[in-house]
Order: C-alpha cells, then structure tokens, then sequence
C-alpha cells in the first residue's frame, strides 16, 4: 500500500494537502490498522495528496492526560508540536477521535493551531467537494445502527457527519435508545482502555452492546478504533460473532465502493 | 402597643434577612477558598446560557416528565412571591393588601387568582415529587449517597413547599372581606365551608395566624437554603454564567506542568538555576488536587449548586455498571468538606487549623476516581452546567504527578508512552508496518 510519508515528500520540495494523524491505535492495533488501510483507500480513490508522519509519529499523550500525567502528556504534546510545525502542517485528519479532540483542542494552546478533522467530516467535505461518490447498491437494505465514540459526539458535538456518510450507504440506520449527546460511553475512555475495570456487576462494553443488539443489527458502524474493540469484545462475549460485525465507517465505504 | 405586630415583623424579616445574608457571606468566603480561573471572556455567550439552561430551564426538559414538573413549581415559587412584596408592605405598614388599592379589583383579583392556582398546581407537584422519592422506586433516589441526611433533606424542602403553599391558601380562604368581595378566590372559596359555624373573631385569628406563618415559614425557608441542597434557586443562575464554554472534551493544560516542561525542553536552561521569588516557579504549589482549596472557585461554586437530583449518576457509564463511582456522589462529598474547612475557619478564627483530613481517602476514594471513562456524560445531563468530571481529572492529576498512585497497568501505560511513543510495548520504527500488511 503506498503511503507518503512527510519526510519524502517535503524532501521533494511538496507540501501534501493534508497529514493523515494515524494514531498509535491505527498504528499497532490490529483491528484499527484495517481501519487506517480501509481510510487510506478511500484517500487515494478520491485523489486527495497526503501524508504521514510515520516513524515521526507519537503518541498524542491523550491517554497519560486522562489517566492524570499532565507532564507526559504536555512532553508528548510539545514533541509532537514541534514536528508538526516543523513541517508547516494546517490540516490534520484521523480516524481517532481521541486524537482528534487532543490535537483540535488540546494542542493550541501549547502552541499547536491546526484545522482537525475526523475522518467522517474528512469524508463528508470529500463527498461535497464532488472528490468522492459512495455507492449504495453493495449493503443497500443492511440493519446497521451507530454508536457515538464520547470524544467525537458529547467532546466535539459531532453527531450528524457519521450519520450523513452511513445514510448515503443506502443502509437501513436504527438508532439506539441511548444515542447521540444520551449516549453511553464503550468504557474505553479516560485511560480505561488501558487497564482492568473496577469492581462492579457488569463491563460497560457489555451494556453499551445490548444497547446496540436491542436494535437487531447485520452492522453496528462505529468512528472510532477503541470503541471498535469494546463493542467487538461486546460482541464476543454475547456470542453474536455470526449475527452482528463492527465495523468503522471508513470500512464500510471502501467495502460499499469495492475499494 | 398598636404598633407591636409593625415592630415584630420588621425584627423577623431583619433577623431572618441578616442571618441569610450573614451565611451567604460565610458561602462567597468558603467558595474564594478555590484557586482562581478566569470566567470573565465571551460575557454574551455567558449571559446567554444563564438565560436559557437557568431562567429557561432547556436542560431540565431533556427528560419531559420531570422537566415539565419542575418548571410548574419554579414557575409557581417565582411567581407566588410576588405576592410577598405585598406581605412585606403589610407587615411593615400595618395595611391589608396594599397592592388592592393601587391596581383596582380587576387586576388584583386577577393576579391573586393566577397565585391560587399556581399553588395548588405546585402543592400537587410536589406531593407528585415526594411520591417519586419516596415511593417510587426510581433509581437515582436510592443510590447509597442519598441515604439519611440527604434523602431527609429532599423530603423537608417538599414539605416546607407544601406548608406554605397550603397557608397561602388558608390565609385567602379565612379573610372574610377578600372571600365577600369575591376576586380572585377561584381555588379558596372551596375552603371556606371549613370555617362553617366559626365565629368571626376565629376566622380572623385563622387568618392573622395564617398571614404569620407563611412569611415566618418563608422567612425560614429562606434560612434553610443554606444547609440545604436548595441552593440551586439561587446558584444555578452565577453556576450556568461560570461554566466552562470549551468543547466538553478540551481538558485544561496545568501551566506549572507547561513551565516545567518547556524548562526540560530548553537545551539553554539551566536546570540549576534557582527561580526569581515571587515568580510562578517558585511559589509552584502542588499538582492536582487531594483537597478543596486545590480546586478552583467554580468547581467549589458547582458544589454548592448541586441539589442532587442525580441525572449525572444516572446517565454514568461507571454508576450503571455497579462501579463505586457516582458523579453525585463527587459533587456531594466536595461541598461536605467544603463546609466541614469552612467550620474549622469559623472555629479558629479566620484560619484554617489542619484536622489531618482531605478530600482525597477520607471523602473520594481512588477506586472511585479511576472508574471515571471521562465520558462527559454527567456534565451533558447536568441541568446547570455542574462539571464533576473536572474534580475527577483533578484530583488523578495528584494522585498520579504528587503520589504515583497510579493503578500498575497505566503504570505500564505512561512507560510505554515514553519510551516508545505508543501505549503499547511496540518500537516507534514500526509504526509504518500497518502500510506493508493487508
């Protein structure tokens, strides 16, 4: 797969369009690096020049942040900022809401101003700018229902770009009883990713996925790779692996586009 | 001796007036306790949310049926008091509704049958509210933080609502002349067969007594606020004109943390170098919170404005899973120990004397604290804009910057970060290997 990376491309004088932030997630993970695959097809396809940082590339420190290290994260933040302004960056767009909050509102202040985009804003602008069509035959009719990653709807108030680009597949979209700024949250986020859940009579991933099941999906669509494993965990542990996939919405339209 | 009830009412509505003012004074000094944060940017994005989440209410009506009850009785209280001013002249001035005469029958016939109704309206709202509390078996009301005290409390200021609101009646039904005139008596007219058989000179000893204990109940009330959790009537206006008007997700970047960094980055700085008195180095206090005054005034100002109706807890992913984590519980347990240094300042003249307890362990534990997915969904459901999750945030901050008490696995998570730039034990070189798989 050909992936520019920014180091080459300023080498030859060039300045890409916009920088892919892949994130550490769409970067190690093995579920989300299909996600950052399935994003890059959908780049490619519409013709859009850009790149990434790749080696470069380090953790946002939105993580360290939550978990209380402000330290990390401000080291992380400053290291991060001094690349990305050493490469003359404006754009950013990723497939992390997680990053995209941290780099949108986080950064500037420490110095870092860019314009951020998830990438199901990315895709939207993509769609209207007349750059990309998605085609609704492939998974016309398909159940799918939507779960709001915290960081890109409550966070950001982005609720409506993801819900733009799943309607456009030609899908039948159910919405949960909890969506929107009522959503519940995966139980990835403030660093809960990274460690063992307190005591309790339940995983938050298990009750956020019968809030999906409850609408009876082929597809429960998702924007962001955390939230992608806990609801695929979720999944699992109900035993719905045959019935009901999770799938990123950049998956979905590079499946729909035969990308 | 005829000026006697004129003199009494002035020294109640003084004391009662001044022992309020007295405790709200106490509440401003409790609050400056918190570490200064400048609200004072965007003034009309400001006023316009106090306008529409306090005055208008918007965010109560997220869930229609309590939302709907809650405006009739905030409708009704302000509304009812209108009719206070009215006492107050009475009372001091020795008249009998005063207002009569300057507005004419119609009108204050028409402003006192718009009370009458607003007060049974209220007074059925809220036997519907202790219903709800008490009998009901709604989730919220039953957390393990609303046990004794706090469940007590609920149920006082329904009563005092329901006492006054009945006098307000009473003292209507009983005025002999108000009931003969016949204005504005659409609800107290059905009251007066009670006095059936009653001697004049009864009635009006109904009535007078009536007429006493509703301003005195008022006046009471009033009082009551402070210890209660009935301070949002008053606070929820400066607590929606003081929230936070960043994106929910934009956590705030410590600045003693940036100046510390940029210091480590600077390859010129001299690590040695002792910093000028005064300067922000050098009155560095610590990381993060474990106390009340580690906070800053508006996350003590939230404290004081929550009147735990605990749509925060019933809308958090940790609280629904059975964790210990309840955003209420965070909000609560801050005004406690506010209050608790607060006594101890009154108690040792103006200072604080350490009583070797704090926040952190003694009212939050860390367990609680780590359950936090930072999900913003309690400040998304707060009706006025109280932000637990800040608390939350802040006081991981100290656990993890001043005690490294961190659970292992994020232990392992921040290592991680700094060495190899992921939360994960991967090398920064292959951070380009997702490009060759397929």
């Amino acid at each position: 797969m050909n992936v520019p990376i920014m180091a080459d491309i300023m080498a030859q004088g060039k300045q890409p369009e916009v920088l892919f932030w892949v994130g550490a997630a769409g970067s190690y993970d093995d579920r989300a690096k299909k996600i950052s695959r399935a994003f890059v097809k959908i780049l490619a396809h519409s013709n859009v020049d850009f790149a990434v940082l790749g080696t470069e590339e380090s953790s946002t420190g939105d993580a360290a942040k939550r978990a209380g290290n402000e330290f990390l994260f401000q080291m992380q933040a400053m290291m991060n900022i001094d690349v990305l302004n050493g490469y003359k960056v404006k754009k950013i767009v990723t497939c992390d809401p997680h990053s995209f909050n941290t780099l949108k509102n986080e950064y500037s202040s420490l110095g870092g101003k860019y314009e951020v985009f998830h990438h199901t804003q990315f895709i939207q602008n993509l769609i209207s700018e007349g750059r990309l069509k998605i085609d609704d035959t492939l998974l016309k009719g398909k159940r799918v229902t939507f779960h709001d990653p915290c960081y890109l709807g409550r966070a950001n108030n982005v609720y409506e770009s993801p819900r733009d680009l799943i309607k456009r597949l030609g899908v039948n979209l159910t919405e949960m009883k909890r969506n929107k700024s009522s959503a519940l949250c995966c139980g990835a986020g403030g660093a809960q990713m990274f460690k063992d859940a307190e005591k309790g009579d339940k995983e938050i991933n298990v009750l956020r996925t019968e809030d999906a099941l409850e609408t009876n999906p082929e597809i429960i669509a998702t924007g962001c790779p955390y939230c992608n494993t806990m609801m695929t965990d979720g999944i699992k542990f109900k035993e719905k692996e045959a019935e009901v996939v999770v799938k990123d919405i950049a998956e979905l339209i590079a499946e729909a586009n035969n990308l | 001796m005829h000026y006697l009830p004129n003199i009494f009412f002035a020294l109640a509505l003084a004391v009662g007036i001044g022992f309020f003012a007295m405790n709200i004074r106490k509440l401003f000094r409790n609050i400056k306790l918190g570490k200064d944060v400048n609200r004072t940017d965007k003034k009309s994005e400001r006023i316009k949310n106090m306008l529409m989440i306090a005055l208008g209410q918007s965010k109560m009506v997220k869930r229609p049926f309590s939302g709907f009850l809650h405006i009739i009785v905030y409708v009704g209280f302000i509304i009812i008091n209108i009719e206070v001013l009215e006492i107050i002249i009475d009372g001091l001035f020795g008249t009998h509704r005063v207002f009569l005469g300057f507005l004419g029958n119609a009108l204050y016939g028409f402003l006192i049958a718009t009370f009458e109704i607003l007060a049974v309206l209220v007074f059925v709202v809220v036997t519907i509210f202790w219903t709800r509390r008490n009998l009901s078996n709604i989730k919220r009301f039953l957390s393990k933080e609303m046990k004794g005290w706090p469940k007590r409390d609920g149920n006082i200021i329904l009563y005092f609502e329901m006492v006054i609101m009945t006098l307000f009646l009473v003292m209507n039904a009983s005025d002999t002349l108000f009931q003969q005139a016949g204005i504005g008596n659409p609800i107290s007219q059905f009251i007066v067969p009670l006095f059936d058989g009653f001697s004049l000179a009864s009635i009006h000893t109904i009535e007078r007594t009536a007429w006493w204990f509703h301003i005195l109940g008022i006046l009471v009330f009033l009082n009551y606020l402070f210890y209660s959790k009935h301070l949002h009537i008053l606070l929820a206006f400066p607590n929606t004109y003081f929230a936070d008007l960043n994106p929910k997700g934009q956590f705030n970047n410590l600045e003693s943390v940036t100046n510390e960094v940029k210091l480590m980055m600077d390859p010129d700085a001299d690590p040695y170098a002792i910093p000028a008195e005064g300067t922000e180095e050098a009155v560095l206090g610590k990381f993060g919170a474990s106390d009340v005054a580690d906070l800053n005034w508006v996350q003590l100002l939230n404290a004081y404005t929550c009147t735990e109706c605990g749509r925060c807890t019933s809308s958090c992913p940790a609280s629904l899973t059975g964790k210990e984590l309840s955003p209420r519980k965070i909000m609560m347990d801050t005004r406690d120990r506010l209050e608790e240094v607060g006594r101890n300042i009154d108690a040792n003249k103006g200072t604080f004397v350490d009583d070797g307890k704090q926040l952190l362990n003694d009212y939050i534990t860390p367990e609680e604290l780590w359950a936090c997915t930072s999900c913003n969904a309690c400040l998304e459901e707060c009706p006025v804009n109280i932000d637990p999750l800040s608390i939350i945030m802040d006081m991981r901050r100290y656990l993890v910057m001043e005690e490294s008490a961190a659970p292992q696995e994020l232990n392992s998570m921040m290592t991680n970060i700094e060495n190899n730039g992921a939360p994960w034990q991967y090398s920064q070189q292959d951070r380009l290997n997702w490009t060759k798989e397929e």
